[in-house]
C-alpha cells in the first residue's frame, strides 16, 4: 500500500505532473526500445550490413 | 462418380435421416410405408449429389493449353541470406552483385529506377558513388544560346540506359527488348530463384526433342524454353574488389541479391520495423487479454442459485 501512495502521490496527484510523466514516458521508453531492438537486430545480422563491411572501403577522412 | 456419390454411406445416412425426420408425422397421416415426403427428399438429395458430381466431371479437371515445358521449369528453392523473417540482405553480396550489374548485364539492360545516390551506404561510400557516376555523360541545363553540353553525372542522377529508346533497344538485339531490371524480383514468379536459375540453367546443348527457333537460346526456366538472352555468366567473368572467386554461380547469386535490393530497397528497414511492430502489438494483446479476464472475473466466476419458494 505504502508504494502504491507513494506512486500516487510523486505522479498522478498533480496533472500537471500526470502529462508530463506520460510524455517522458513515452519518449524514454521509445528510446530504449528501439536501441534495444536495434541491437538485437544487428546481433542477429552480424556481418551482413553495411555498417558491419564499410571499414573495408572507406579511406581517408570520411 | 454419380454411383459412387449416390452410394455413399453417408449419403444414404443423411437421406434417411431426413426420411425418418419427416416420416414421423407424414407416415400417420398417410399410413404407406415411405410417404410422399420421404420420396421427395430421397429424390431431392439424389438430384443434388448427382448435380454436383456431373459439375465435378465437366470443370474438376480444367483442360491445359500450355504444356509443362511451355510454362517453365519451375525453380528449386535457395537458401538465400534474406530469406526469414529477421534476416537483411548480405551487403557485400550486394556489393559484388553492383560490379556484376554494371560489367556484365549494363551492356543491355537498363535500371531506370536506381538513382546513384540510393547505393551511397547500401553497397558503396559516397566518394565511389560519386566517381562512379562522374564516369557518365548526361545532358545539363540549356546554355545561354540555348544548346544542351554534357556534364558529368551526380549523386541525383539516376543510372543511365544503355540504349536511349526502346525502338533502339530492340535493333541491337535482333528485334527482342531487355528489359529494365529494377523491378525484375518483383516482376517474375519465383523471384530470386527464378532469377538465378534462369542465369545459372542453360545447359550446353538443347535436350532431344526440345525445339529451339533460331536466333533463340535453349533455356528449360525460361517460359517456353526459348530465350534471346544468351548465357552471359561463366567463371571469372569479373573481378571482385573483396577477393571472392567469381565463379558462374557467386556471380548470379550477387547479381540477383543485388536486383532484389533494387526491386525492394526498403526490405531491412521493412523487416526491422516490422519486429518491432509485432513485439508492441503482441504485448498490447496479452495485455487486453490480462484487462479483459481482470474485468470480467466476477462475472465469470457468479453463481446462480434458484431457490425454489416454501409451499
Amino acid at each position: 500500500m505504502a508504494v502504491s501512495t507513494l506512486i500516487y502521490n510523486t505522479f498522478i496527484r498533480r496533472n500537471s505532473i500526470f502529462v508530463g510523466t506520460i510524455l517522458f514516458g513515452a519518449f524514454a521508453f521509445e528510446i530504449g526500445f528501439d536501441s534495444a531492438v536495434d541491437k538485437y537486430w544487428d546481433k542477429l545480422n552480424a556481418g551482413k550490413q553495411w555498417k558491419d563491411i564499410k571499414h573495408n572501403y572507406i579511406t581517408s577522412d570520411e | 462418380m454419380v454411383n459412387r456419390l449416390s452410394s455413399s454411406p453417408l449419403l444414404k445416412r443423411v437421406a434417411s435421416t431426413i426420411a425418418r425426420g419427416f416420416s414421423n408425422s407424414a407416415a400417420k397421416e398417410s399410413g404407406s410405408e415411405i410417404s410422399r415426403n420421404t420420396r421427395a427428399a430421397i429424390v431431392a438429395t439424389v438430384a443434388t449429389g448427382g448435380l454436383a458430381a456431373w459439375y465435378a466431371h465437366l470443370y474438376g479437371n480444367p483442360i491445359k493449353a500450355v504444356t509443362v515445358a511451355e510454362h517453365g521449369l519451375h525453380p528449386a528453392s535457395y537458401p538465400w541470406p534474406h530469406n526469414g523473417w529477421l534476416d537483411t540482405f548480405d551487403h557485400a553480396s550486394l556489393r559484388r552483385g553492383f560490379t556484376v550489374y554494371k560489367e556484365v548485364c549494363a551492356a543491355c539492360h537498363s535500371l531506370n529506377l536506381v538513382a546513384w545516390r540510393t547505393l551511397v551506404g547500401v553497397t558503396h561510400t559516397a566518394d565511389e558513388v560519386r566517381a562512379l557516376a562522374e564516369e557518365y555523360e548526361y545532358d545539363s541545363e540549356p546554355n545561354d544560346e540555348g544548346e544542351i553540353e554534357k556534364r558529368p553525372g551526380k549523386l541525383s542522377d539516376y543510372i543511365p540506359p544503355p540504349y536511349p529508346n526502346e525502338q533502339a533497344a530492340r535493333a541491337a538485339n535482333q528485334g527482342a527488348l531487355p528489359p529494365d531490371l529494377s523491378l525484375i524480383i518483383k516482376a517474375r514468379h519465383g523471384g530470386c530463384d527464378y532469377v538465378f536459375s534462369l542465369l545459372t540453367g542453360y545447359p550446353d546443348e538443347p535436350p532431344a526433342g526440345a525445339v529451339v527457333a533460331s536466333g533463340l537460346n535453349y533455356n528449360p526456366y525460361f517460359p517456353g524454353g526459348g530465350i534471346a538472352m544468351a548465357r552471359v555468366l561463366f567463371d571469372g567473368l569479373v573481378e571482385y574488389d573483396d577477393g571472392t572467386p567469381a565463379t558462374a554461380s557467386q556471380m548470379a547469386k550477387d547479381v540477383t541479391s543485388f536486383l532484389n535490393w533494387a526491386a525492394e530497397p526498403e526490405h531491412d528497414d521493412r523487416k526491422k520495423t516490422g519486429l518491432k511492430v509485432l513485439i508492441i502489438t503482441g504485448t498490447l494483446w496479452a495485455l487486453s487479454l490480462w484487462v479483459k479476464r481482470f474485468k470480467w472475473t466476477p462475472i465469470k466466476t457468479r453463481k446462480i442459485l434458484y431457490k425454489p419458494p416454501k409451499v
